[in-house]
């Protein structure tokens, strides 16, 4: 008896439960979706849901290890836009793509610096500190081209160079599967690696467990706080390309309201918004059953609003239920004692 | 002398493990100022407490103007006239006096906030304590003296006729103090009850009529204030035999390791001078508040020093964080473990591992898992933490198995000076033995130990050299095995006397 009390602490203790109803749940829905239209479980489809379900992913990811140290990133969404527009604006000025690419994600790196000074050094609320940041990004994709959105990246770079770069982040496949979703779970896999079992990682839970103790523990605080907002923006920067490619051109409002969608995804898969705990295999479960209801809902052609109020109730059904099961089992705990 | 309006008798309260009253008993007259004394944790607070609706009471009496009261919530003891005057002032400082004043019982007119008819009350109430207090101010914005002031009022305003005051005058200057004992002098004559809770024993001749004494959840005795010279009360207060053996071991005093001079870090931290040495545990004695938790802090970087120099093996070392600290060889085990020693979310691995990362990180900062295991599983065993594995959460351990995570993550580092603040608190007995085992292990290792504790006997029991402090000050130092607990008292309670004698004169034209 005590034993299985300790595996279910295990459980409890790594978010792993939460992760597993989480995968459960999103098979559940898939095959749901499934028996409604069997589209679903065609190649093609599976193919478009991977790649659509990138974005998510990446957004996630980044949302994801700014919850654990227990703050948030509004400017996540901005940022996707920024970066789309900018490395969009320097590839039609004729710029080659790997420079722009990296240029931008530098850019989009010092958004993460200066959320990460704000809240980590200054002390902001990190709501108002990422709101601020998110007004100035989202200005910088309007003013990058004057207030237009780009033109064709191949006007710039020409039509073989602007193939590549589209094939690259949207349009190619390799091994059966979009790029796309290669390259998000690439970074998935070194951001999972990063957080799991780097001493950094560890730091980033620490400050979001309880920012007091990591302090008297010896952790940099505003470092890692920094460390956490610099994933955000890198992991948004990659969006960003992938919504340049899949349009071959910026558009200015590239990204709008992704960071919620980023807690929707983190949140979904157990990542507690108010730190500390959570895993990022959680924001994988919680990307994939955003997309596969975006992408099921469609399929049975439910209307945009429809989706929408669905989408609510399963981010605000997921906390709840994770809630009351942790009640309930602290409950069941008194009682036998 | 008034009648008798609060009487309990016979009053236990037993929480779970320990007993925290036995059998106390405890009265007020209308018109005087009862102190009640005795150490940390003498079940003062308790008591209080009770006659305050916080606390139910297991077993005995209570009667408020000689009605029985069986059980007491807060709202019927607030209705019975009973208002405590908190010591950390309970206050919402972005509401105006007027508006903390009625707080939670608002005049209205049908839905409408009646703001002046509050206001006009409001300062009828602070007039008639004599404080220049305007209703319509913030509470921020007014000094520490004033906001107790208000509390005052607002319980005049409750019609209290029982004011319950702890430690009131812990942080008020001397002329603020005069004017608080001012004010208490007028709710006597205006026949109001006053307890008076303090550590400050040279304050009390100024306005205290009767005395009670507690020690150990015990009542110890009454009377009046006169009757008592400081010596009596101090043994009254410490008097209790040292029944508990602790394990000492002996050690010789080897050379110095660490050395603080001139520390000075706001008001509870005031030129600072110790040393440690090798083969010794340093004790540090106190009331609370005496600022040892302070200088601590302060000595670990987590709150700017202003000025003082620290000096390990020798040489000068600048601790401006933690992390400076950690790297010279200085840890220390927090006071609060919820708040300042435990990631609560996070598993006792992880706990432990925190601070230790440094070294069970391999190049690129990847965490060894191996040697990590290794780590955590040698401070679990080394301290016999009860936990089934190390991927338990440290939140759902008992007490003293989350303290003892709190002292392992430090000791798997060599380090040279380990500070333990309060490290047997609210721990069961087993444990605290086993946390000074640890102590002494360490000690034989020729690391230094600093061993902040409020509870006199342990101190007494595991220190070699005691450094009693009070309010900010070092005020004595003894060697554990030569003092006696009355001289320690004597050391913790020398405060500075802010009052003069004009005080003294009041108080005998009052009597």
């Amino acid at each position: 008896m005590k034993k299985k009390s300790g595996i279910s602490k295990i459980m409890e203790a790594k978010g792993a439960g939460t992760v597993l109803t989480a995968f459960i749940g999103l098979i559940i829905i898939y095959i749901a979706f499934g028996l409604l239209n069997p589209k679903v479980f065609t190649l093609l489809n599976i193919q478009n849901l991977l790649r659509s379900m990138a974005k998510y992913l990446l957004i996630g990811i980044g949302q994801s290890f700014v919850m654990i140290t227990g703050n948030i990133d509004l400017s996540i969404g901005s940022i996707v836009g920024m970066s789309a527009m900018v490395s969009a604006t320097m590839m039609t000025k004729g710029i080659n793509p790997v420079a722009a690419v990296l240029l931008t994600i530098l850019i989009s790196m010092v958004f993460g610096i200066v959320n990460g000074y704000l809240v980590g050094k200054f002390k902001l609320p990190p709501f108002i500190a990422t709101l601020g940041t998110m007004f100035i990004a989202r200005g910088v994709a309007y003013i990058v081209n004057n207030n237009r959105n780009t033109d064709n990246i191949a006007s710039g770079i020409g039509k073989e160079a602007g193939d590549t770069f589209q094939n690259i982040f949207y349009y190619g496949k390799t091994l059966g599967i979009f790029n796309t979703f290669w390259i998000a779970l690439i970074i998935f896999l070194i951001f999972w690696f990063f957080l799991a079992k780097t001493r950094s990682g560890r730091h980033i839970y620490a400050i979001g467990s309880n920012v007091d103790a990591a302090r008297l523990s010896g952790v940099d605080v505003i470092k890692t706080t920094t460390k956490a907002y610099l994933v955000s923006a890198f992991c948004s920067s990659v969006v960003g390309f992938i919504l340049c490619a899949q349009a071959g051109m910026g558009n200015m409002d590239a990204g709008n309201m992704y960071e919620m969608y980023g807690v929707a995804a983190g949140v979904i898969g157990g990542v507690s918004p108010l730190g500390g705990t959570g895993i990022l295999l959680g924001t994988f479960a919680g990307a994939g059953i955003w997309q596969t209801l975006e992408n099921g809902l469609n399929l049975i052609h439910a209307q945009v609003g429809l989706q929408r109020i669905i989408i609510g109730v399963i981010v605000v059904g997921a906390v709840l239920l994770d809630v009351v099961i942790r009640n309930g089992n602290g409950s069941i705990k008194r009682k036998k004692k | 002398m008034g009648d008798v309006i609060v009487s309990m008798e016979h009053i236990t309260k037993e929480f779970p493990g320990v007993k925290a009253l036995d059998d106390v008993k405890f009265n007020l007259r209308a018109g005087e100022v009862m102190a009640l004394l005795g150490e940390n944790g003498a079940g003062k607070s308790t008591l209080m407490k009770i006659l305050s609706g916080v606390y139910s009471l297991d077993q005995g009496s209570l009667k408020i103007f000689g009605r029985e009261y069986p059980s007491l919530t807060p709202n019927t003891a607030r209705d019975a006239g009973v208002a405590i005057i908190h010591q950390e002032l309970n206050m919402c400082k972005d509401l105006t006096v007027a508006q903390n004043m009625f707080l939670g019982r608002e005049i209205r007119k049908g839905v409408v906030l009646d703001n002046s008819a509050m206001e006009e009350i409001a300062s009828k109430y602070l007039g008639e304590l004599g404080a220049d207090i305007r209703p319509d101010e913030s509470v921020g914005d007014l000094p520490v003296s004033k906001q107790q002031m208000i509390e005052i009022a607002k319980a005049l305003s409750v019609n209290a006729k029982i004011l319950i005051m702890d430690e009131p005058t812990s942080a008020l200057t001397s002329r603020e103090i005069e004017e608080l004992f001012e004010i208490i002098r007028k709710l006597k004559k205006q026949g109001c009850g006053i307890v008076y809770i303090s550590h400050r024993l040279e304050e009390l001749s100024h306005i205290t009529d009767r005395v009670t004494i507690m020690r150990d959840g015990h009542y110890i005795t009454e009377g009046n204030f006169t009757d008592f010279t400081m010596d009596e009360i101090i043994a009254h207060m410490v008097g209790r035999e040292i029944k508990e053996k602790f394990p000492r071991v002996e050690c010789k005093k080897g050379k110095k390791v660490f050395e603080v001079k001139n520390l000075n870090a706001g008001r509870l931290v005031r030129d600072i001078n110790f040393s440690l040495y090798e083969g010794e545990i340093v004790g540090f004695a106190g009331l609370m508040g005496a600022g040892r938790t302070e200088t601590t802090r302060a000595i670990f970087g987590i709150d700017p020093k202003e000025s003082g120099q620290i000096f390990l093996d020798g040489k000068e070392i600048k601790i401006n964080s933690p992390t400076d600290a950690i790297r010279a060889g200085v840890v220390l085990a927090p006071e609060d473990r919820k708040k300042d020693g435990l990631c609560t979310k996070l598993s006792i691995r992880q706990n432990i591992a925190l601070p230790n990362l440094d070294i069970i990180c391999g190049k690129g900062g990847v965490i060894n898992s191996k040697k990590e295991d290794e780590l955590c599983e040698k401070a679990v065993e080394d301290l016999t933490i009860k936990t089934p594995n190390l991927e338990v959460d440290a939140a759902t351990l008992s007490g003293g198995n989350q303290q003892k995570v709190v002292v392992g993550k430090w000791l798997a580092r060599k380090s040279r000076v380990v500070i333990f603040d309060e490290p047997t608190r609210g721990i069961d007995v087993g444990a605290k033995v086993e946390i000074y085992q640890l102590m002494n292990q360490l000690k034989k290792q020729g690391i230094a130990v600093m061993f902040v504790s409020s509870e006199m006997p342990e101190v007494m029991g595991i220190a070699d050299r005691i450094i009693v402090m009070c309010d900010g000050k070092i005020t004595g130092e003894v060697s554990a095995k030569e003092t006696t607990q009355n001289e320690i008292m004597k050391y913790a309670t020398s405060f500075e006397n802010k009052i003069s004698t004009q005080g003294q004169n009041s108080k005998e034209e009052q009597s």
